[in-house]
């Protein structure tokens, strides 16, 4: 067990966890989005578990950090939600917020950072950018919605523990990067049928089975 | 390496060293003369494929004998296609010749190789001491050079290894061969070398580390992935002069202890990647390195083909790229250092880096920390593009200020027009304007002024750049290279875009600057590799350095430079166009340019492209097609009624 200080509190943490983890635990909560408990090396790619630990210059990822004795760590500071609020509003400014209709509602964590974070779910000044068309219904079973996908990566990660090789991957690059799925032929095997990982992890169901499209 | 078998690897090396020289004195000493022709791909582009051919045919047609030796480029990209001409008998020095199209190939051979009259006119210089002609040297763009990394190139046949241990190369390696590990680290540590990459990483602390770095295997990689628009120096090197690059990086495996060493180069570069797999096949053949224990020292090289991703230069991009991922970079630490290639310690270097190591173990640190500045020691090599007279491969000691860099070595500002600003380390650099001439070029001097050293991309440019349209064209770059994986450059490097796009086309709104700078320094801040952390530089630099240029965009619908399309317009002056004249009619592409009763020309503004053909076709003397913004400063010119 190591100890440290967060936000003047301090809490108790398992050998070798990350801040994020460790704060999680203690129920302390950082906005996060492509974090999973027990990630050895995390993708640190969402930027939104942002923490300031007292020796370092900048705010740093909690999530790729290791949590140590003594450390001390604030979670609040107005660095680190000016950070949050603008990744967030980056994020919202290619999100296709039409909750009422989307299978996450009530249970999404764009809604809870919303919130947490005091910001609207609109981009503020941001122009909105949508993904033409907003639906990819290549899989045999699988519908993929890309305005709803904050790209996490978080499907990636369970189908490549599960299969070994991952049968979806990030396609395209930069601001048109999607998630897409390998071949088709492999997909309506019974590897696709009988797991599904990646639809019961995506946070914004982004990734849904046909049927269960719309709820 | 057994230590105990140094003298033999030492005796090996030097009959290998002794065949090398005794070629060159063959060379030498046939009466034939030299033809030296720059074929990297800038001379060939230029056309040194047909200047060759021509040689090679007006030598036939004349019945006379020379040797031609195709060489690697010498960097000065105006005078492509460059060629050398040695020609002892005849009495002078080796004379340099640009611009040599076959024509002037045919010249050379009937004037001077067989009748011994070396056309003076087209001469540059001669590249050795003599009382007849001016050498090379008089000329402040060789004078003021100081070459480390390419002294060989442009010299020497970067295809034939006999050339490049005659003029001492794989002499370092052997040496370090002698030395322990730690010798060379300590050599290069002391020797201040920082790395050529971007950053400026000492090279002998990462040396160091990942000799300390506990793994079964390690592993160098030489970094050619050379993305940066514009910039060109590590393909020229090594298509130049591939076994200074591969002797470097065979100290470094054995300094650090690694086993593997691959080049990683960007297949846009197919004759970089050709000269480097011959190079190493030929170190391979003559024993020099190998696998097993045929070599001096048991090193695997190989070349991997990158598919040119301007972010698989970055270093764990690249690893990913090398593992047959998707190159996306992760979070640093771990360093590659301690966990690199398939998990192993991997030393990351560029290829400037790997390339200076050589002369730095055979003169030793001191020598090299006495060129240069005192935080940066050695060379700095540019690609000097632009509005500049004198276009090229620069390599300078660095300390060297700005002005000396672009207005001596490299010529000035083109047509008589003034500077405005340069624009250094590429799309995550930053854009100087004159009062910044002064700065010395150095890693910490050019980011104390915003800028970086970057790997060595310079654009030069003059009054007629317009600063907003730079900082879009390199956000535009960075945005469709940027990988995709985090939020920050994802999508914000899209928002900045967004909003430059809307300046340059005359829809900037206020609070447009307040969020360009809010947005860029969240981008800085919050990405998660070096592509985001330097997307917005070019943005923060013109913000501060030419704010005016932009608020005149957004605030008066005007650009200053007169280069955004949509913001200006083309205008014919109706008292100097002249009575008759139809130059610019035929140059319209648009069929924009209409005639006036009085037989003078105007601008159908609805039609009209903004290309500037018109402008460039008017002759001379009427000089009567003038550029205004904002567009509506343009006087109206009616087009007649057709009858
Ligand atoms: C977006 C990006 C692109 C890069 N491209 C290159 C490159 O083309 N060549 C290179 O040597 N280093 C490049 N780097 C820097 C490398 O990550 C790394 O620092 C360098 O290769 C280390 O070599 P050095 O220590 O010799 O400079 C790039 C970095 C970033 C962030």
């Amino acid at each position: 067990m190591v100890r440290l200080v967060v936000n003047d509190l301090e809490i108790e943490a398992e050998d070798g966890i990350s801040v994020l983890e460790a704060c999680l635990n203690n129920g302390i909560y950082i906005p996060n989005l492509c974090f999973i408990n027990g990630m050895s090396s995390p993708p640190v790619s969402c930027r939104m578990c942002f923490v300031e630990i007292e020796g370092e210059a900048r705010p740093v990822s909690s999530c790729a950090v290791k949590a140590t004795d003594g450390m001390k760590v604030r979670t609040d500071t107005e660095q680190v939600r000016g950070l949050q609020r603008t990744a967030f509003q980056l994020l919202m400014s290619v999100h296709d917020v039409d909750c009422g209709r989307c299978p996450a509602n009530k249970r999404c964590p764009l809604q809870r950072i919303a919130v947490f974070l005091k910001v609207p779910l609109r981009p503020g000044r941001l122009e909105k950018h949508l993904k033409n068309p907003d639906v990819d219904n290549v899989h045999p079973l699988i519908d993929y919605y890309p305005n709803r996908c904050m790209l996490c990566g978080k499907c990636i990660f369970v189908c490549r523990e599960k299969h070994g090789q991952p049968r979806m991957t990030f396609a395209k690059r930069g601001f048109e990067t999607v998630i897409s799925f390998y071949g088709e032929k492999d997909l309506s095997g019974p590897a696709c049928k009988e797991c599904l990982a990646c639809i019961d992890i995506c946070p914004v169901r982004a990734i849904v089975t046909k049927d269960q499209a719309v709820e | 390496m057994n230590p105990a078998n140094r003298p033999e690897m030492t005796q090996r090396f030097e009959a290998i060293y002794n065949e090398a020289v005794a070629r060159k004195k063959a060379l030498n000493e046939s009466s034939q003369p030299m033809i030296y022709i720059g074929m990297a791909t800038c001379g060939l582009a230029a056309g040194a494929l047909e200047t060759r051919q021509s040689f090679e045919q007006t030598l036939l047609e004349e019945d006379l004998a020379a040797i031609i030796r195709p060489v690697g480029c010498i960097g000065h990209c105006y005078a492509e296609p460059v060629v050398i001409i040695d020609h002892p008998s005849s009495g002078f020095p080796p004379l340099f010749y640009q611009q040599v199209t076959p024509g002037k190939a045919k010249m050379l051979v009937k004037s001077f190789l067989a009748g011994g009259d070396p056309l003076f006119e087209h001469v540059l210089g001669a590249m050795k001491a003599n009382d007849m002609v001016p050498q090379v040297t008089d000329f402040p763009r060789f004078s003021q050079e100081e070459r480390i990394v390419m002294g060989k190139c442009g010299l020497i046949d970067p295809e034939d290894i006999y050339d490049y241990i005659a003029e001492g190369g794989y002499l370092s390696l052997i040496k370090a061969l002698t030395l322990s590990q730690d010798e060379i680290i300590k050599e290069i540590k002391n020797s201040g070398l920082r790395g050529r990459g971007g950053a400026g990483f000492l090279t002998g602390r990462k040396w160091g580390l990942a000799k300390d770095a506990q793994g079964l295997k390690k592993f160098v990689i030489c970094n050619a992935d050379e993305g940066d628009p514009g910039a060109y120096m590590d393909r020229t090197i090594l298509e130049s002069n591939p076994h200074q690059v591969l002797e470097g990086m065979a100290i470094c495996a054995y300094a650090v202890g690694a086993t593997e060493a691959i080049a990683y180069v960007r297949s846009e570069y197919p004759i970089a990647v050709k000269r480097v797999v011959t190079a190493i096949s030929q170190a391979e053949e003559l024993g020099l390195f190998g696998e097993g224990a045929q070599g001096f020292f048991d090193i695997k090289f190989s070349v991997f083909k990158g598919s040119g991703a301007f972010v698989c230069g970055e270093e764990t991009a690249l690893i990913q790229s090398l593992e047959g991922n998707r190159g996306m970079p992760r979070h640093r630490p771990p360093y590659p250092v301690q966990k690199g290639l398939n998990g192993h310690p991997t030393v990351i270097n560029n290829v400037k880096t790997l390339a200076s190591v050589p002369a730095i173990i055979n003169k030793g640190a001191q020598w090299y920390r006495d060129i240069g500045a005192r935080q940066s020691p050695g060379t700095a090599i540019f690609s000097v593009v632009g509005s500049v007279v004198h276009p090229g491969l620069v390599e300078i000691p660095m300390g060297v200020t700005l002005e000396t860099l672009i207005f001596d070595i490299c010529g000035g500002i083109p047509n008589k027009k003034g500077f405005k600003a340069v624009q250094i380390g590429g799309p995550s650099g930053g854009c100087l304007p004159a009062d910044f001439l002064a700065t010395p070029i150095d890693f910490d001097s050019l980011s104390g002024a915003g800028a970086m050293m970057g790997s060595g991309g310079m654009v030069v440019m003059d009054e007629d750049t317009c600063m907003v349209n730079v900082a879009r064209y390199f956000v535009d770059f960075t945005q469709k290279e940027s990988c995709g994986k985090c939020t920050f450059c994802r999508i914000g490097t899209r928002h900045l875009l967004d909003i430059l796009d809307r300046i340059t086309k005359g829809e900037g709104r206020e609070g447009d600057l307040e969020q360009l700078e809010s947005l860029a320094l969240a981008i800085k801040a919050g990405s998660l590799c070096g592509l985001g952390k330097t997307a917005p530089n070019p943005i923060l630099t013109s913000l501060r350095y030419f704010r005016d240029e932009y608020e005149a965009h957004i605030m008066e619908k005007r650009c200053p430079a007169g280069m955004c399309r949509k913001l200006t317009a083309y205008y014919i002056d109706l008292d100097r166009c002249a009575r008759g004249c139809d130059a610019c009619v035929g140059s319209c592409p648009v069929e924009a340019i209409f005639t006036t009763k009085n037989r003078k020309k105007g601008i159908d503004q609805s039609l009209c492209v903004k290309c500037g053909e018109c402008m460039a076709a008017c002759p001379q003397q009427y000089d009567a097609v003038r550029k205004v913004s904002p567009p509506d400063k343009a006087p109206v010119i009616e087009r007649p009624v057709e009858e």
